[in-house]
């Protein structure tokens, strides 16, 4: 038999109390659950910077590394590239030319050439529109991509065009400037990339 | 408002209200429910836990043989949380057990499988039957020595059939040695199959139990007596009482589970047995093996007699026998409370029967358990007396002499 | 009435903790029994939070048994975070190829030559101390004696016919037994960590869970107080 002088405020006093006590034990139950999605120690060992000798890349011409699954670019910049990267008629059709979307370098690559050295250009080799991986066109070809190209990475799935900076052009799908990783110089022909040089022997 | 309204909406599409009210608000459950009853929502308990963890081991494990131990290192050693994910996991398997046992316990002393409860206890021995092949596959995964070499011995049962004994025993592993093939299927059963039919056993389970009501401590249907609106005078609403009442015991239960699981997952070598820490090796068997604890009163009864094919069988027919117990009471009353004195000495004597044989089970059988008398014929006298209980159970039940139950139940908790 | 149902609950409670604790302590005592093997095994002296030790032993265990062993599971870097090892440190003296801080301590040397050289391929010892225990490894790193008639000249009192020679044999002549003892506790100390890397950390979490599950039945045994009080 069940009496019915049911104290409410008391008992919904302690339903409170239970269901928030209980709620802070379902968020710490889940934190094994969500954590563990994280990725592993193997697939952080998979993403440990990568150590790299450009001594040997020619001027105008690209290499590959891969770091964390993904291609990395570093193409040696003649002079003569340097200076068309720096001309209003390729900078006046870039969305970005100054590198101001502070996601896509880090800060010390956060100029006109994207770089440490103007030399050596660095970049993850993934369009930012839907992740194919770019091609290298470095010749100046304005019959096939227009007037104002002067060199680039033409983006084969959906057409994005990038100069040799990996800034995006304007009335392409791409919306951001390709990817500057971490990196910093050991010495200087050796790149480490996946890192930002803040260690003792990182500053170049 | 809005919210019947919102309710009603959907209670005409979907019987939310109706379905909460048939099974948890107004499920009349006996107000006398001791804490005997707690063990079925704390297996409820354990098995979210077992599914959880389980799906979640299955993203980081790899079953094939070169990649099975490694993948169960990469949870222990690199995965975020994964040692905990894994130890809750494995002490999940041995607590499913623990409760399972105590659970069945409460059947037998309370009568709760007599009429009219014949049904929910035969799909409750369906449960146990799933869970103890679900255990077993889910030992062979971490593939180490005992993985490998109790699988071994499981396995070469098979091999006790006259005739076709040797094909079955290929059929089962799939190989003509325990090998990946073996571990590729058992993994599909332990993750896929066994626990679809788990959950669907565990369903029915529950809509039988609601449909003839809860048993009590005192073995008295609380339907025999309903007030005017057919509501049973003993009974309360499972919702709210055994709700909040139950989440006391869980609360109590996980302080345990967590305690074991964190500060003792091995369980002192039987929750994860030593020779298990390395990795399976086809050609050494480790110098002591033994199955894990809750599968050793069986494996105790199978050495106990000295025949191949009919330790088999005595096996087998020491978990068929529990099947038969609806049929094998012939008491009027249900609870051990009201029935004579040779039923509760008979309970006692199986009860510590079987934990001996559990004990049997790991030891060497020439070893002694007490001066002069070896572990061999300690788990022939309790294998006896085991199948002794069912033997006589029928003779005693209907002639001992039994006292009368209560007509009216009182709150004891 | 309610203080004699909650006393009957604790009363019941009480038996069943008694009977739990009882198989368990039984448990405990068979298990030492099991793994006894007729040789009387030495305390490790086990510490897991002495840093100093762990360091002392992952020293030794890169000199003295990775030539042939290897700790698998553990990568280098949990050195630099689990042991409080400069990284630089363990970059120039425990990392022996041109492997990174986050590779796994794995060896070069195939099994097959271990075969050869050794009889058996020499294990893993990652766990080690868990399919054995802390106690054995402690007391086979002491248990080496000489034995002409073994192919290396030594024999161990605790893993007889072992095929591994006393690599130590050098250290231990020119260290007094109080410091070869010590010594090796150390490593046996960080081939315990090895076995169970996060287990320091694990109980740390588990003792808040405990806490915190203490904390929860208090507004739980209330609301079913609240509850059954009207149940009669």
């Amino acid at each position: 038999m069940i009496r019915d002088d049911v104290n409410h405020g008391r008992r919904r006093l302690f339903i409170g109390l239970t269901a928030a006590t209980g709620a802070v034990g379902a968020v710490g139950a889940a934190v094994p659950f969500v954590g563990s999605w994280m990725p592993s120690a193997k697939a952080r060992a998979a993403g440990a910077p990568v150590t790299v000798d450009i001594s040997k890349l020619a001027p105008g011409q690209k290499m590959t590394v891969e770091w964390r699954g993904k291609p990395v670019w570093i193409v040696r910049r003649t002079p003569e590239i340097l200076e068309t990267l720096k001309t209003d008629a390729l900078e006046s059709h870039l969305r970005d030319p100054m590198s101001e979307q502070i996601t896509q370098q880090p800060t010390y690559a956060q100029n006109e050439v994207r770089a440490i050295k103007d030399e050596y250009l660095i970049l993850v080799g993934i369009c930012t529109h839907l992740g194919c991986s770019p091609l290298f066109k470095p010749e100046v070809d304005t019959a096939e991509f227009g007037d104002n190209w002067f060199g680039g990475f033409y983006c084969p799935c959906h057409g994005s065009k990038f100069d040799l900076a990996g800034r995006v052009f304007q009335g392409v799908p791409a919306p951001l400037n390709l990817e500057v990783p971490p990196h910093y110089y050991v010495s200087d022909s050796v790149v480490t990339i996946g890192e930002d040089g803040t260690s003792a022997e990182g500053a170049a | 408002m809005s919210k019947n309204t919102l309710m009603g909406w959907v209670d005409k599409r979907f019987p939310a209200t109706k379905m909460f009210k048939e099974h948890m608000s107004e499920y009349y459950a006996p107000k006398n429910l001791n804490f005997w009853y707690f063990f079925g929502v704390f297996s409820m308990i354990v098995l979210v836990n077992q599914l959880l963890t389980g799906i979640w081991l299955t993203m980081f494990y790899e079953p094939s043989a070169d990649g099975a131990f490694d993948a169960v290192q990469y949870i222990m050693y690199d995965v975020e949380y994964g040692a905990i994910l894994r130890y809750l996991h494995s002490t999940g398997a041995s607590a499913f057990f623990v409760v399972v046992y105590l659970h069945m316990f409460r059947g037998l002393m309370y009568g709760s499988y007599k009429p009219p409860r014949e049904l929910v206890w035969i799909i409750g021995m369906f449960i146990y039957l799933v869970l103890m092949a679900e255990a077993f596959f889910g030992y062979l995964l971490p593939w180490g020595q005992m993985s490998y070499w109790g699988a071994q011995v499981i396995f070469n049962l098979a091999s006790a059939i006259p005739v076709y004994g040797a094909d079955l025993l290929d059929w089962v592993r799939g190989d003509f040695l325990i090998s990946g093939a073996t571990l590729n299927r058992y993994f599909a059963l332990h993750v896929v199959a066994l626990p679809v039919i788990l959950l669907g056993l565990v369903v029915a389970h529950i809509i039988a139990l609601h449909e003839v009501g809860s048993n009590n401590p005192d073995g008295v249907e609380i339907k025999a007596n309903k007030d005017e609106n057919g509501i049973p005078r003993d009974g309360i609403p499972f919702h709210p009482y055994y709700s909040v009442h139950d989440l006391q015991g869980i609360v109590l239960f996980l302080f345990v589970f967590i305690a074991v699981t964190f500060f003792f997952p091995d369980g002192g070598g039987y929750f994860l047995e030593k020779p298990n820490f390395e990795p399976a090796n086809g050609l050494k068997t480790p110098e002591h093996i033994a199955p894990v604890w809750y599968f050793t009163p069986f494996y105790a009864i199978l050495r106990a007699v000295p025949d191949k094919l009919l330790g088999v069988v005595a096996m087998g027919g020491a978990i068929a026998c529990l099947f038969l117990l609806p049929w094998l009471d012939r008491s009027p009353v249900k609870s051990m409370r009201y029935k004579g004195f040779l039923s509760k000495v008979g309970l006692t004597v199986f009860c510590v029967c079987f934990v001996i044989l559990g004990f049997c089970g790991v030891k060497s059988p020439d070893a002694y358990f007490l001066p002069g008398l070896t572990w061999k014929i300690t788990g022939q006298i309790c294998t006896v007396l085991y199948f002794l209980w069912f033997i006589t159970m029928p003779f005693i039940s209907k002639a001992e002499k039994t006292t009368t139950p209560p007509t009216r139940l009182t709150v004891s908790h | 009435m309610e203080k004699s149902m909650k006393k009957t609950l604790i009363s019941k409670l009480q038996v069943i903790c008694g009977v739990v604790g009882l198989a368990f302590g039984l448990a405990a005592t068979q298990s030492q029994a099991a793994g006894g093997h007729n040789v009387d095994l030495q305390k490790a002296p086990i510490n897991l939070e002495d840093k100093a030790s762990l360091q002392r032993g992952a020293r030794l265990f890169t000199d003295y048994c990775m030539g042939c062993h290897s700790v698998n599971y553990i990568r280098y870097e949990r050195l630099t975070t689990d042991l409080s090892i400069p990284e630089e440190l363990v970059k120039q003296e425990f990392i022996f190829n041109d492997k990174d801080i986050f590779a796994q301590m794995r060896i070069s040397t195939p099994a097959e030559y271990g075969k050869k050289w050794f009889g058996t391929t020499p294990p893993d010892l990652t766990l080690a101390t868990r399919w054995r225990s802390p106690d054995w490894v402690y007391s086979y790193l002491l248990g080496f004696y000489e034995d002409s008639s073994r192919p290396y000249g030594v024999n161990n009192s605790v893993f007889p016919n072992v095929g591994m020679p006393h690599i130590m044999a050098n250290m231990q002549a020119s260290v007094s037994d109080e410091e070869f003892k010590s010594a090796m506790g150390d490593l046996t100390n960080f081939l315990t960590y090895t076995a169970d890397p996060d287990k320091l950390e694990r109980e740390n979490i588990g003792r808040w869970i405990l806490i915190f599950l203490a904390i929860l039945f208090i507004p739980v045994w209330f609301l079913n107080r609240e509850y059954w009080k009207n149940v009669h």
